[in-house]
C-alpha cells in the first residue's frame, strides 16, 4: 500500500476493485463500512455484486478480464470533464500528453460494450472518484491475476496521479495484501530479480554487496519465478525443488500441469505444519512449526513490520523454519548460518537492506514500524511519495495502456468464464482452516456461483452436483444459483481439495510480473 | 473548557462530553449496562442516573454544562437505579455459578454497586421468561434468559462492523434481539466476528468452547494481510483462545471469524510431528539426521551434475521475515536466484 490503513479511514471516496474485501479482508472492509456511515462515497467495480456492492453509491459489474477498458473508461470521462488536477499533473508527473493523446482512441460507448457496464455508470463512478477528495484506490487480486495484470495496476495508478490523490492522506493506490506475511517474503527478496529491500541482482553494486556478505558468487541475472519453475521442469530445467510453506498442487493454476512437473522433479522437498496435496509428489517432508510456536516478524499490508512471538512448543520433533534451513545449509556445506536468535537475523537484514536499516526488535515493540525506515531516529514512513517519487526525475511517470481480450475467452464449447477467489471462512488451499471445525460448519464444501437465469435454463437447483470443465481438467461440486454473479460467468474457490478452481484454471500470464490469469478462463457448465 | 462540579470536586471538562465522561476523568464511577466506550450512547437502561442540577438526567446522555452541579449519591438516584437494576434482574436467568460470564459480569458488578439484596428483591415478583438458546453458530451462543435488552451487540454489529445482522424485535415485555425473520443467527448476514461476543456486558453471549487462558502472548494474526494485533491465549501447551489488541494501530482490536476463532489448526491432530520420507514407495518416519542428510546430499549431487541452476526454491507468505530471508540467502549462497514464493497466487 502507498498508504496506512490509520490514514485512508479519512478518505472522502473510496474505489474499490477487484477486492471482495468484506471476505478477504474483513477488517478493513469494517473500517470502509464507518466511513461510508459518516457520508463517504463508495465506487465498487467487480464481476460479482459482492457484500460491498450494498455499500456502494455505484457499483460497476464489470464483465471479468475487461477492468483496463473500465478504468481507462473513468480516465477518459477525468480528461473530458476536466476533473483532473492540473497542477499535480504538471508539477509530480511526466507523460501526460502522451496518456492524454492514448486515451483519444476509447470510446465511451465501446468501453460499455466490452465490460458490460452501462455509460451513465462509468461516468458517474469517475464523477464521485474525481470529486471527493482524498480519495482513495483499494485492490486486490482481482487486478493483477490477469494476462494485463501490471496494465490493470497502471491503469489505476493513472487514476490517482490524474486527481493528486497520491502523497496524501487518504488517498493513495492500495493493494491489499492476502497473506499475512505476503510483503515481508517479498521485501526479504523471496524473489528471482531481487536481493533484500528491491535491490535489482543486476545491480553490480548491490550484487557485490551480496556476494561479499554470504561469501558466494552470485549470478547478475535474474532468476526464474515460481511459475517458470514449473514450466521448466517438465523439460529438465529445474530439477530439484525445495518448498516451505506452500501447496503448489492447489495454488498453481492447472493444478494437473503442476503436478506433472513435481513428478517430472528429482528431488522434491516439502516443509510444513500439514501433510498437504503437495506433499504426495514429495521425496521428503519435514515438520515445521506454526506461527504461535516461533518469534520472528511479518510486514503486513500497510508495510509495517511487526514482531510475533512464541506461545508454545512445536509438537513432536517439528522445528521452525530457521533451526531447519539453518541445519540444512550447515549439511550442505554453507557457512554462514549460525544464529542464536531471531534478533541477530534481523540486525544482518538491517546491514544489507538500507530502506529496513533502523527497523530493530525494540521498535517493533507498540505497534510495529513501517518501512522505509532508513535510520534508528526515523519514524518509518506510513504513507509513501509525500515529496517525490521514486524515479531520477521525482516525478510520477503516465504510462498509457492498451486493453487486450483475457487470454482465454467463452466460446460455444467453454461458454462460460470462470472468476476465482476465497471466501470468509476459508483462507487459501484450507489446510488451516478446514482443520477448525466451525469454519467447516459455516462452509464445508465447494459451491459453484452459478447466475440463476443460467441455473434455471439448464435446470439446475441448489444443491444440485454439477461438473466444471475447462480445457485442462474438470471438477463436481454442489451448484449455487445466486443473483450475485453475472450471467454467463461462475465463480470457485481454491480451498478444498476435492472441488479445486486450479484444476481448471489458466496459465497464460502477465508479461512483466508472471502472474497467471487466475481471474478469467474459459468453462463448461453441466449436471453432474 | 466546561467547569463543573461532580459531587464537590471541580471537574474541567470538554464542551460536547457527557456527565458519564466527566465523571470518569475524575474517577468517580457511575454504574452503567448499556453503555460501551466503542459505540454511540443509548440511554436504555437507566442506571446511570445521577441528579444534574437538581433534576435527574441519564448521565450517560447529559451533555456537560459551565457551573452544573452534579450528584451521583443522592437518596433518589440510589432509589431510581436500584429500582432499575431490580426490575432487570427480575427477568434475569439466575444461574450466575455456571455462567461464562460469572466473575466478569457487568451485571453482577452494578447488583453489587447499587445494593441489591435478596431482601429488597423480595418485593418483586419473578418472572420466568422461556429460555430461548440459539446455538447454530459455531463459535457462540445466544442465551435470551440472560439478555438484559442493553443493545450493545446490536450497535456493535452496525457500528463496529457495519453488517446490521441484528435488531430488537417484538415489543414490551416480548422485546427480544433477533436476526430478520428471527431465523438463527447462522441463516442471517452475521459474519461471526464475535464483535457482540467480546462486548456483551452478561452471559447472553458466550463462547461455545469457552476456555479461559492460563496466560496471553502477544502475537499477530497469521491469515491475511491486515496484520491484526492479537493475544494468543494459552493453557498448557494449547492455545485455547484469540483477543484482539486494541493498542495495535493495524486492527485497534477487531477482529474477523477467522483470526478470532480460526485457531484449533495449531493444534490439531494432523500436525506434522516427525520428519518423513518415501521409501520403496510408502512414507517413513526418519531422523531429522537422516531426512537432511538425504535432501543435502541430493541438492549437492544435483549441483554437481548439473550446476545450481537447476535448483529452485519455493519460499512462503506464511513464514516469517527472518526465514524468507534465510531461505533467499541458502539458494544464493548456492549460487542461484530461482527463488519464489506464492505472491502471485
Amino acid at each position: 500500500m502507498t498508504n496506512s490503513l490509520g490514514d485512508i479511514e479519512e478518505a472522502e471516496a473510496f474505489f474499490i476493485t477487484g477486492s471482495n474485501t468484506t471476505e478477504t479482508h474483513p477488517v478493513i472492509s469494517y473500517r470502509v463500512r464507518r466511513a461510508k456511515k459518516r457520508g463517504a462515497k463508495v465506487i465498487v467495480a467487480d464481476p460479482r455484486r459482492i457484500r460491498m456492492a450494498e455499500e456502494a453509491d455505484v457499483f460497476l459489474q464489470l464483465k471479468p478480464g475487461t477492468n483496463v477498458a473500465l478504468l481507462q473508461g473513468i480516465a477518459k470521462v477525468i480528461l473530458e470533464e476536466k476533473l483532473y488536477q492540473e497542477e499535480f499533473v504538471r508539477e509530480k508527473c511526466e507523460g501526460f500528453d502522451e496518456f492524454a493523446e492514448a486515451l483519444q482512441a476509447v470510446k465511451l460507448d465501446e468501453v460499455s460494450k466490452i465490460t458490460g457496464v452501462p455509460e451513465e455508470k462509468i461516468t458517474q463512478a469517475a464523477r464521485i472518484y474525481a470529486g471527493n477528495k482524498p480519495a482513495t484506490i483499494l485492490y486486490a487480486m482481482g487486478i493483477t491475476q490477469h494476462a494485463q495484470g501490471t496494465d490493470n495496476v497502471l491503469a489505476l495508478a493513472s487514476l490517482a496521479m490524474l486527481t493528486g490523490n497520491m502523497g496524501k492522506r487518504g488517498g493513495g493506490v492500495n493493494p491489499l495484501r492476502g497473506q499475512n506475511n505476503v510483503q515481508g517474503a517479498c521485501d526479504m527478496a523471496a524473489l528471482p530479480n531481487v536481493f533484500p529491500g528491491y535491490q535489482p541482482v543486476t545491480s553490480e553494486e548491490a550484487r557485490k554487496k551480496f556476494e561479499k556478505a554470504y561469501g558466494a558468487e552470485i549470478p547478475g541475472k535474474p532468476g526464474k519465478p515460481m511459475t517458470v519453475m514449473f514450466k521448466e521442469a517438465l523439460t529438465g530445467g529445474i530439477k530439484g525443488l525445495y518448498i516451505m510453506g506452500e501447496n503448489p498442487v492447489m495454488s498453481e493454476a492447472d493444478s494437473a500441469k503442476a503436478r506433472e512437473a513435481l513428478q517430472k522433479m528429482e528431488l522434491v522437498v516439502v516443509q510444513d505444519i500439514f501433510f498437504n496435496e503437495t506433499c504426495e509428489y514429495a521425496d521428503v517432508v519435514l515438520p515445521a512449526a506454526s506461527f504461535a510456536e516461533k518469534d520472528g516478524s511479518f510486514v503486513n499490508t500497510e508495510r509495517r513490520v511487526q514482531r510475533i512471538r512464541k506461545a508454545i512448543n512445536p509438537p513432536g520433533e517439528a522445528k521452525s523454519d530457521t533451526e531447519i534451513i539453518s541445519e540444512l545449509a550447515g549439511k550442505i556445506g554453507l557457512k554462514g548460518f549460525n544464529y542464536s536468535s531471531q534478533e541477530e537475523i534481523m540486525q544482518e537484514i538491517a546491514s544489507l537492506v538500507p530502506k529496513w536499516a533502523g527497523i530493530n526488535y525494540k521498535r517493533m515493540e507498540n505497534g510495529g514500524i513501517c518501512w522505509p525506515c532508513p535510520d534508528e531516529n526515523h519514524p518509518g514512513t506510513p504513507i509513501l511519495y509525500t515529496e517525490k517519487f521514486l524515479r531520477e526525475s521525482g516525478k510520477a511517470l503516465f504510462k498509457p495502456v492498451t486493453y487486450q481480450e483475457p487470454q482465454e475467452t467463452p466460446d460455444e464449447e467453454y461458454p462460460f468464464a470462470l472468476t476465482t477467489g476465497r471466501i470468509l471462512y476459508h483462507y487459501h488451499t484450507g489446510t488451516m482452516t478446514r482443520r477448525v471445525e466451525g469454519l467447516s460448519s459455516l462452509y464445508g464444501a465447494e459451491k459453484v456461483w452459478i447466475n440463476q437465469n443460467d441455473a434455471e435454463k439448464m435446470s439446475i437447483n441448489q444443491g444440485d452436483r454439477v461438473k466444471v470443465a475447462s480445457r485442462r481438467g474438470e471438477v463436481t461440486a454442489e451448484a449455487m444459483p445466486a443473483r450475485e454473479v453475472l450471467e454467463g460467468t461462475v465463480f470457485m474457490t481454491f480451498h478444498f481439495a476435492e472441488a479445486c478452481a486450479n484444476e481448471l484454471t489458466n496459465t497464460a500470464m502477465d508479461p512483466v510480473a508472471k502472474i497467471p490469469e487466475l481471474k478469467v478462463c474459459a468453462v463448461k457448465v453441466e449436471r453432474a | 473548557m466546561v467547569k463543573l462540579n461532580i459531587n464537590g470536586i471541580e471537574v474541567q471538562a470538554k464542551e460536547g462530553v457527557t456527565v458519564f465522561e466527566a465523571a470518569e476523568q475524575v474517577g468517580i464511577y457511575i454504574p452503567t449496562l448499556c453503555h460501551h466506550p466503542d459505540l454511540s450512547t443509548f440511554g436504555a437502561c437507566r442506571v446511570c442516573m445521577v441528579e444534574a442540577n437538581g433534576r435527574l438526567v441519564t448521565a450517560c446522555r447529559a451533555p456537560v454544562e459551565d457551573g452544573m452541579v452534579v450528584k451521583t449519591d443522592t437518596e433518589d438516584v440510589n432509589k431510581v437505579r436500584l429500582y432499575n437494576v431490580e426490575l432487570t434482574l427480575a427477568y434475569h436467568n439466575q444461574d450466575c455459578q455456571t455462567c461464562s460470564r460469572n466473575g466478569n459480569c457487568k451485571l453482577q458488578e452494578v447488583a453489587r454497586f447499587v445494593g441489591v439484596t435478596p431482601e429488597s428483591m423480595e418485593g418483586i415478583r419473578r418472572s420466568r421468561v422461556e429460555q430461548f438458546i440459539d446455538d447454530s453458530n459455531p463459535f457462540f451462543h445466544r442465551d435470551n434468559t440472560k439478555c438484559i435488552l442493553c443493545g450493545i451487540c446490536i450497535r456493535t454489529c452496525e457500528e463496529i462492523n457495519g453488517v446490521s445482522a441484528i435488531d430488537f424485535a417484538y415489543r414490551g415485555y416480548k422485546t427480544a434481539v433477533s436476526t430478520v425473520g428471527d431465523k438463527p443467527i447462522k441463516e442471517s448476514r452475521c459474519e461471526s466476528c464475535g464483535e457482540c461476543l467480546e462486548r456483551c456486558p452478561t452471559g447472553a453471549l458466550y463462547r461455545s468452547k469457552p476456555a479461559v487462558p492460563e496466560r496471553e502472548v502477544e502475537s499477530v494474526c497469521t491469515y491475511c494481510g491486515v496484520g491484526c494485533g492479537i493475544y494468543l491465549g494459552v493453557r498448557g501447551e494449547k492455545v485455547v483462545s484469540v483477543r484482539g489488541n486494541e493498542e495495535n494501530p493495524a486492527n485497534r482490536g477487531d477482529l474477523c471469524v477467522k483470526g478470532r476463532f480460526g485457531f484449533d489448526f495449531v493444534n490439531h491432530p494432523d500436525r506434522l510431528k516427525t520428519p518423513l520420507m518415501k521409501k520403496n514407495g510408502n512414507w517413513q518416519e526418519v531422523s531429522w539426521e537422516e531426512a537432511l542428510s538425504f535432501v543435502a546430499d541430493k541438492i549437492n549431487g544435483l549441483r554437481k551434475e548439473h550446476g545450481s541452476q537447476v535448483l529452485g526454491g519455493v519460499s512462503s507468505a506464511r513464514c516469517t521475515n527472518e526465514e524468507n530471508y534465510l531461505f533467499q540467502k541458502l539458494f544464493r549462497s548456492m549460487g542461484t536466484n530461482n527463488v519464489d514464493h506464492c505472491a502471485r497466487l
